[in-house]
């Protein structure tokens, strides 16, 4: 285990950092409207073109976001592949908490009360 | 002589700029945030500031993984935002004053902070929402900018006690720089959420009224949280708060807090927004 270990957290670190920078610099790609429509157009073509690896690959078409950080990807770059299939923050929190996206909501609106 | 004449905390999410867009700002759900932005523009009305420096954290436009400085300071005179990938509108251009960027860094520098410069520099939803909350309606801001950009995504993160310290730094430069500027100081991001990970969805509010009641009064208490004990109160993404204690490290003089609003949620995020005073040791004299 890795010092300061946080519970249902991984710190972006540098191992997270090694593992991630084709995964992640993918997705800094779809910063571009042109590389997000190439992404949906041939998804296996553009992964290959990053050069993902095995894990990352599957990872992106499995569409889980534990999955992705598992293979090192960044929440923010994520977060930019993510919005290509139009899912936003609260969806990506909903399912990495295995909960409705309504019951996700009322987590967030609760920690208020 | 330059003044430092007050600063503004306030959180960036993205989605509050997809609700200025889409004019929701009067909405149930958005209402509690921007409501708290009234005081905000009564108090700039008041202050007038002729030049605004931005801590914030760039969130992959302007760098990427493969080349990250820990801090990195504009020094031009147009900042551009461009297409961040999630659906927010692409924001007005902000205007610039690179002779008092080169001002900044200059000081910086000589107190031994190994910064980046960059002459050009994309800013993100980080800097371009702040602008648009505290100015709103789309037109020409009435101040520059310098922004001011902290790593908090890659980790290792400079320490808390070092962003009070970067704060400190500009805010000893500000006061030396001759011409006679009206500068205010803003740090973004926060308070606590986490967007990753099983915990997403972390906010701690005890931990947040305790940040913003020592900012004012007793930054040295937030200093002594290292960045691990950061994430674990604040979640993962909540050492935003980094750009906060930076704002008000800056803040050079007396200090007092004008105004706070602080909201649960917006998005995943604990929503806040404050102003302080900052009262120059000359003006106390003058006073």
């Amino acid at each position: 285990m890795r010092p300061h270990a946080i519970p249902g957290t991984v710190l972006f670190d540098d191992e997270q950092a090694r593992k991630g920078l084709a995964l992640n610099r993918m997705c800094f790609s779809f910063n571009s409207a042109e590389n997000r429509a190439a992404f949906l157009k041939d998804e296996d073509a553009y992964c290959r073109k990053y050069g993902l690896s095995e894990e990352q690959r599957a990872a992106v078409n499995s569409r889980n976001v534990l999955q992705m950080i598992a293979a090192g990807g960044n929440i923010y770059y994520l977060a930019k592949l993510a919005g290509i299939f139009g899912l936003n923050v609260q969806d990506i929190g909903a399912q990495q908490t295995g909960m409705s996206v309504d019951a996700f909501k009322d987590k967030l609106a609760a920690a208020g009360r | 002589m330059a003044r430092i004449i007050g600063g503004v905390g306030t959180t960036h999410v993205p989605s509050i700029g997809k609700a200025i867009a889409e004019h929701k700002q009067k909405d149930p759900y958005w209402s509690p945030f921007f409501d708290g932005f009234h005081y905000v523009h009564q108090w700039l009305a008041r202050v007038k500031p002729d030049v605004a420096v931005v801590f914030y954290n760039d969130h992959g436009l302007n760098f990427f993984l493969d080349k990250l400085p820990t801090f990195a300071v504009g020094a031009a005179d147009e900042y551009r935002n461009e297409d961040e990938g999630w659906g927010i509108p692409v924001s007005r251009s902000l205007a610039g004053d690179a002779k008092f960027s080169w001002h900044l860094i200059n000081g910086l520098v000589a107190d031994e902070f190994d910064i980046t410069m960059c002459q050009d520099m994309l800013v993100d939803h980080a800097v371009t929402i702040p602008m648009a909350l505290m100015w709103p309606g789309g037109g020409a801001c009435p101040v520059k900018i310098v922004p001011i950009s902290i790593n908090t995504v890659q980790h290792p993160l400079p320490s808390v006690s070092r962003c009070l310290k970067l704060g400190r730094s500009i805010g000893r430069a500000i006061e030396s720089y001759e011409q006679d500027l009206r500068v205010m100081v803003v740090g973004t991001g926060g308070l606590s959420h986490q967007l990753d990970g099983e915990r997403a969805g972390f906010i701690n509010k005890e931990f947040d009224r305790f940040c913003m009641d020592k900012l004012t009064s007793d930054p040295e208490a937030i200093a002594r949280y290292s960045i691990p004990q950061l994430v674990e109160q604040a979640g993962a993404q909540g050492v935003e708060l980094l750009n906060w204690v930076a704002m008000r490290g800056a803040l050079t003089g007396r200090v007092s807090e004008l105004h706070r609003n602080y909201h649960i949620p917006i998005s995943n995020t604990a929503a806040a927004t404050m102003v302080f005073d900052n009262q120059a040791a000359e003006q106390r004299k003058a006073a």
